[in-house]
């Protein structure tokens, strides 16, 4: 089915990021994964979130980080000397934690809870209008906070990465509307020239 | 039809690879943030599911919310990653050890 080739290569390109050796090539592999898994998604009928997947973290964030990977020079050779070394602890964690999660949920029950009929549909509405009046309605406090978080993270960002050199020539606006006609202008007075050179 | 289980399964295996994934990338932040990337990502996923499968709106708007923040840690993040690159003029882990004591 559908689903189960979607999970597939979702799986699989989550293991492609974690293991390849490339960071630019990690980086387009989990664009992969989040495109995957925005149409997992749509299987579910969460067609808002989808298309906000797709626009926020391909479009926005996974470019930030390609960016990122490829403005820095990075030599990876050094950053990959543990990876042997640490790969038995961490199979050994992750095959642990994930058995543990599967018995927890129990997927061996193949007849497991069914999906109901979707409750935006049940109240004539599409999904973006389902979330929008609970977003606006219930979450509105929440929302002007997301907001307040991302004006912060802006800021924090350019604060951070901002750089002053000290000896670069700059305009300064306001100086310049500060200037007066005097500072600047110097009327001097001079005897006319013209009239002994005339005959 | 795809029982419930199958999408929560889903998520816990992507969860346990992004924890695999910091295992074993533990040199490289760039790796590091994608595997936490990642981690936001079953998370969500988990959210979804449960929303659809409880006919509630309520975990539809958090996986809203945690998009938020996982956009603005991912730029802070980078951030910091860049001014500790033009600092250091390295991104490896093991050699930022300046507040040892």
């Amino acid at each position: 089915m559908l689903f189960y080739a979607f999970a597939t290569v979702l799986v699989l390109a989550a293991l492609a990021v974690i293991t390849v050796r490339n960071s630019v090539h990690a980086a387009l592999f989990l664009v992969l994964c989040f495109f995957t898994s925005a149409c997992v998604w749509l299987l579910l009928q969460a067609e808002f979130l989808a298309i906000a997947l797709v626009l926020v973290y391909v479009g926005a964030v996974m470019v930030l980080f390609l960016f990122v990977v490829m403005m820095l020079d990075i030599n990876t050779a050094p950053l990959r000397e543990g990876f042997a070394r640490y790969l038995p602890v961490a199979l050994a964690v992750a095959v642990v934690m994930l058995l543990e999660m599967l018995a927890l949920i129990g997927v061996r029950r193949m007849t497991g809870r069914l999906a109901p009929p979707d409750p935006a549909l049940a109240e004539g509405l599409s999904n973006t209008e389902w979330l929008g009046r609970a977003l606006f309605r219930d979450y509105l406090l929440p929302f002007e906070v997301a907001g307040m978080i991302l004006t912060v993270a802006i800021i924090a960002a350019i604060a951070l990465t901002l750089r002053r050199r000290p000896n670069v020539r700059r305009q300064d606006p306001a100086r310049q509307v500060l200037a007066r006609k005097a500072d600047r202008l110097r009327v001097v007075k001079m005897p006319p020239a013209g009239k002994e050179a005339q005959p | 039809m795809i029982p419930q289980s199958h999408f929560l399964a889903l998520g816990a295996v992507l969860f346990c690879i992004s924890v695999a994934g910091i295992f074993i990338n533990r040199k490289n932040v760039i790796v590091l943030l994608m595997s936490i990337e990642l981690m936001l990502l079953a998370v969500n996923m988990n959210f979804v599911t449960f929303s659809r499968f409880l006919g509630d709106v309520a975990g539809q708007e958090f996986v809203f919310f945690i998009l938020t923040v996982a956009a603005a840690e991912s730029a802070i993040g980078l951030a910091i990653l860049v001014v500790l690159f033009r600092n250091r003029s390295t991104i490896n882990v093991e050699e930022l050890d300046s507040m040892k004591g």
